[in-house]
């Protein structure tokens, strides 16, 4: 492959990939050793020194803090994600197999919901959970439940893209077969469509999680009350504060990001093509 | 009969969503846009009229002036890095690479990392006392230590590395796909014509990849026009709102300072901006699907 002094070549070749490589990885050895220090032990000077004894003590104290939010964000995830994934699957379909008029204007309007910067919705939002939490028995405007609400809204684009591009490679004779034989518009997705839609379902959950999961303006701004904030709110709140110890918060940090990176280490195939949809390549 | 019902059972699944994204996207937007116009600076609504006055003030107010400054800057530094970062690293790991996965999983992991996180650790690593500084120190390039973020000048490229950091190994994942698809023939037939490798890079394969490009630069740009967490976690405004950008400035005026007004008048200079770049694009994309 390549030529002239290969040897050379190839060495440069690795030493640039390492670089980068180090680059990268240099935040994630940060958090990880900091986070295994003691407080007495953890200084600026210090940061790369390994841990002379390894605690557990700043990950404890990260996790008693943090705990509530984990959990507000669990609560936050699974319901958003598996709301807007459904909304998607539905959207997709249509879209895809039953154009009907219009179909080619309403597509285009919907994505553009998903590169909207979500600072031009802001006031109207919190004005309008407020007004809609009031005629309900729960409030919207400071709690979870208007947060999910909020995600699945805003992931409908997203979500309505990825099973649309991803039904549209379904070929279309299936569709036509399965209606042939008296299948309507429901019995096709329920038995042609749906039973197909499995890695697409995939793709969209890992996004969706991943996404809400790391989403911060919606949630520092809908949910004031500490109680029911999200966990990123709650780290930056941590991270903020000059009092909580710098350990704790390189441990708080890893915390936030553990299940996003466990999902990018056992799931990542599916998370590029999630990542490349965004692209609007599907 | 079927087939009509089934047309209107079609509109009726997409309703829903439809008006959804009817009333939060664009009847939010209209009502912001309301906003602007008004006179609401404080606590207690007013929705007295009040023309384009709000986005005249705006343009003379030096904080926005320096805000667009700021978001120009990182825009254009944070793009080329990207491309060239991630073509680079594409370029590299297409080369028959031992451990091949391992490098492409370290280069793009930090994407599934949130900016909250990202920003936090980044602002440890290029704090002047410690983190990178310390780094440099020990490897005896000593002069190359910088007071990062805390010098007005540069802070804002302090984000920008951060920004890298974070997002420059999905430029790399979509050039090695690229990559992936131009087949080896190809570069054969280059080959035999007498091309070197620079030239088969060059001539053939990054001209080739240039709709990536144009994907990739859309994408990220309009990412970085809008940028907020990133900026908020690791350095918030910055020395003489070196690093500020519209929408922090957004943020605090509209929910800090209770200047409802001037926060909407922000957001559709942002709206317009990023409108300004995707519009275009999902026209292009639109046609060009229609035409494959």
């Amino acid at each position: 492959m390549v030529r002239g002094r290969p040897r050379a070549t190839r060495v440069l070749l690795y030493a640039i990939l390492a670089f980068f490589a180090a680059f990268y990885l240099m935040p994630v050895y940060v958090l990880v050793n900091n986070g295994l220090k003691s407080f007495r032990e953890v200084s600026l000077s210090r940061m790369w020194a390994p841990p002379q004894q390894v605690t557990l003590e700043a990950f404890g104290k990260a996790l008693r803090e943090l705990a509530p939010n984990l959990r507000n964000s669990v609560v936050l995830v699974v319901p958003a994600a598996l709301i807007s994934a459904a909304l998607g699957s539905v959207n997709g379909y249509v879209l895809a197999k039953w154009k009907f008029a219009g179909a080619d204007v309403v597509f285009p309007l919907l994505l553009f919901g998903m590169f909207i910067p979500y600072q031009s919705v802001l006031i109207p939002l919190v004005q309008f959970l407020q007004w809609l939490g009031g005629l309900l028995p729960m409030p919207l405007y400071g709690s979870i439940t208007g947060l999910v609400l909020v995600h699945v809204v805003y992931g409908i684009p997203i979500t309505t893209l990825i099973f649309r591009n991803y039904y549209a490679t379904v070929p279309t004779e299936i569709v036509e077969a399965a209606r042939i034989d008296g299948a309507g518009l429901v019995g096709v997705y329920r038995n042609v469509i749906l039973p197909l839609s499995m890695p697409a379902f995939v793709v969209v959950m890992i996004w969706q999680v991943t996404q809400i999961w790391n989403e911060f303006l919606f949630a520092v701004i809908i949910t004031s009350n500490p109680a029911q904030q999200p966990v990123q709110v709650a780290l930056r709140n941590l991270a903020g504060s000059q009092i909580v110890e710098w350990n704790v918060q390189m441990a708080g940090a890893l915390l936030a990001a553990l299940p996003p990176l466990l999902v990018y280490v056992f799931l990542g195939r599916y998370f590029l093509r999630g990542l490349m949809a965004g692209a609007l390549k599907g | 009969m079927r087939i009509r019902r089934d047309r209107a059972l079609s509109a009726l699944i997409l309703l829903p969503s439809v008006v959804a994204v009817g009333v939060f996207v664009y009847g939010f937007i209209g009502w912001t846009a309301y906003v602007a116009m008004s006179n609401w600076n404080s606590f207690i609504p007013d929705l007295s009229f009040a023309g384009l006055r709000n986005f005249a003030d705006l343009f003379q107010t030096p904080r926005f002036q320096i805000d667009l400054r700021n978001t120009l800057v990182f825009t254009l530094t944070f793009l080329a890095g990207c491309l060239g970062i991630g073509l680079l690293l594409a370029v590299l790991l297409d080369r028959q690479i031992r451990g091949e996965a391992f490098f492409r999983n370290a280069f793009l992991f930090p994407m599934s990392i949130s900016f909250i996180v990202g920003g936090t650790v980044w602002q440890w690593l290029l704090n002047p006392s410690t983190g990178v500084n310390l780094l440099l120190e020990s490897a005896g390039l000593g002069a190359l230590k910088s007071p990062w973020y805390t010098e007005p000048r540069i802070a804002i490229y302090a984000v920008v590395i951060a920004a890298l950091w974070q997002m420059s190994g999905f430029t790399m994942a979509l050039y090695l796909a690229g990559l992936r698809g131009i087949s080896d023939e190809l570069r054969e037939a280059a080959r035999v014509d007498g091309a070197s490798d620079l030239q088969l890079y060059r001539h053939v394969i990054i001209p080739l990849l240039h709709p990536i490009t144009l994907s990739a630069a859309i994408v990220l740009g309009h990412v970085s026009l809008k940028i907020f967490d990133l900026v908020f976690a690791m350095t918030g405004s910055g020395p003489a709102f070196s690093t500020d950008v519209p929408g922090i400035f957004m943020f605090e005026t509209t929910f800090r300072g209770n200047r409802f007004a001037e926060g909407a008048t922000i957001s559709i200079i942002m709206l317009i901006m990023v409108a300004m770049v995707i519009i275009p694009y999902l026209i292009y994309s639109s046609r060009t699907e229609a035409e494959a």
